[in-house]
């Protein structure tokens, strides 16, 4: 269960990012999150792993509390912590197998991963988790000579390689064809379901978000403001999330305050 | 009448026309005053033309009868040059990490980007001369001169290399809780393995050629033969040197660029 309560970060002096926000998810559920860009939503996703360093507040993922750790307990909880790009971020230069281990590295010493010696169990829950999203054909194959749709899938088997217990997911459509992204979200809601994983998807493609999601999770502005199930997101709720400038809600904001 | 201009002239270099003349008269008179106020002695001028004239004469047809001699001063300038391309390269990497403000934190940054400016500051035949001093005559004096040469260069490169990386790939490695140096191998290697070669060859080649350079001044290798051939006024056998290093740096820099077109 990921518990995050009264998370706020600040750029900086300015106006913060991320306001006060409250959010919890239980299960195995699929969630998006959904809002115009500058929302706060990447920003979240990364606070949750820590690549962002929050502000103040309290993220908790099934027990352990992430805000406060540091070093080899904070690289310890990120082995937890399966994460997706929207740029896929894969080594370009190296193999799809040596893509796939290195979502292995928190477990491994730096000297087994420098000479590629991966534990046998490893290789074979790579091959397992490449044959199951159709890519094990280029296990020995340089991740830059794979397509979009591929490389996303090689994203997504480094994630569960680390046997996480959540996976986050930025805009992990976002550069990809509209079919090919059908097929991302379509694998990422059945791994889910296989693997008996939570996942956080960003997404800016509304009707994506509904298809293949159990809940979805409005932001505007650094606060939550709208969250139900897929079928209760109706034109006004849309309204509400994506109309609007920055500026009038800060202004808002602003006569709230004085 | 229309007002539509038909001339037009390019807003000059300098816009403030005072400062503009300033300067101008300024360079002027600089030059002018150089030119009356440096010695030179024409008498001399006409003599060195003359003495010019014999060392040349001497010098045709170059003499390839040492050619032992000339065989082992190079073996030994490209042992210097092999030898400090590794010492070199091998301690440029650590140094070049230092050096990268994405990786490094801010004192380690400093300290990294502090040990390429002393390595930059001095040009190999003064670093030469200190080394000589130090160690004495011989390859050796070559060998850390070049290291030091081959650091200036390769670190300051490869740190500019590092600073440009898709920082994503790291990203996601951090993600993953990666330790520091699995990073490091996994995220950062791949990335700048090609020009980590470029640059490699590249450094052969050039500590080759300032291996010829540091010899005059007694570092061992070709150059230090090239400098006795000088005192004992052998110039044919200087010339033929010459003709030697002119072409094997030919030959070298074609090979290097074939190479790094290759890989680029």
């Amino acid at each position: 269960m990921l518990k995050i309560t009264d998370l706020v970060k600040r750029y900086g002096s300015g106006d913060p990012v991320l306001k006060n926000l409250d959010l919890t998810i239980e299960g195995e559920s699929v969630v998006s999150i959904i809002g115009s860009s500058g929302a706060g939503k990447s920003t979240l996703l990364r606070c949750i792993n820590r690549l962002v360093e929050p502000t103040s507040g309290s993220i908790e993922l099934n027990g352990t509390e992430l805000t406060s750790l540091r070093g080899r307990q904070l690289r310890a909880a990120r082995r937890k912590i399966g994460m997706v790009f929207q740029g896929f971020n894969l080594v370009d230069r190296l193999t799809v197998m040596e893509n796939v281990q290195s979502g292995r590295l928190g477990y491994l010493s730096t000297w087994a991963a420098i000479m590629r010696r991966y534990p046998k169990e490893d290789i074979r829950r790579a091959f397992e988790l490449m044959e199951r999203v159709g890519i094990a054909h280029y296990a020995n194959t340089r991740a830059d000579q794979l397509s979009g749709g591929e490389r996303q899938r090689v994203g997504v088997v480094r994630a569960l390689m680390q046997n996480p217990e959540i996976l986050l997911a930025d805009e992990p459509t976002a550069s990809l064809d509209p079919k090919t992204s059908e097929q991302i979200m379509g694998l990422l809601r059945d791994l889910a379901g296989e693997l008996k994983l939570p996942v956080l998807i960003n997404i800016h493609n509304v009707a994506e978000a509904k298809e293949y999601t159990d809940r979805i999770v409005g932001m505007r502005y650094g606060r939550i403001i709208f969250d139900d199930a897929p079928a209760r997101l109706d034109q006004d709720a849309m309204d509400r999330i994506y109309s609007g400038s920055p500026h009038a809600d800060r202004s808002g904001d602003l006569r709230q305050a004085s | 009448m229309s007002a539509t201009p038909d001339t037009w002239r390019k807003p000059p270099f300098i816009a403030n026309p005072v400062i503009r003349w300033a300067v101008y008269l300024g360079a002027l008179g600089y030059f002018l005053w150089v030119g009356a106020t440096m010695p030179i002695d024409w008498n001399r001028v006409a003599d060195g033309i003359g003495r010019a004239g014999r060392i040349f004469g001497g010098a045709f047809p170059p003499s390839f009868e040492r050619s032992g001699l000339l065989i082992d001063g190079f073996l030994e300038s490209l042992k210097i040059a092999i030898l400090a391309t590794t010492g070199g390269v091998l301690l440029s990497i650590p140094i070049a990490f230092m050096a990268a403000r994405n990786v490094a934190p801010m004192p380690i940054y400093y300290l990294g980007r502090f040990v390429i400016i002393v390595a930059r500051s001095f040009h190999p035949v003064i670093v030469a001369i200190i080394f000589v001093k130090a160690v004495g005559f011989g390859p050796f004096a070559g060998v850390l001169t070049l290291v030091v040469y081959s650091v200036g260069f390769v670190a300051k490169m490869l740190a500019e290399r590092i600073e440009e990386i898709d920082f994503g790939q790291v990203e996601a490695m951090r993600a993953a809780g990666a330790p520091f140096f699995s990073t490091i191998f996994y995220a950062v290697f791949p990335q700048i393995m090609p020009r980590q070669i470029g640059l490699t060859i590249y450094q052969l080649d050039s500590n080759l050629r300032a291996s010829a350079v540091v010899g005059i001044v007694g570092a061992g290798g070709i150059g230090a033969t090239l400098a006795n051939a000088f005192g004992r006024y052998d110039y044919d056998f200087a010339l033929a040197i010459t003709i030697v290093i002119v072409g094997v740096i030919l030959i070298s820099e074609g090979i290097s660029g074939q190479i790094r077109k290759r890989i680029g």
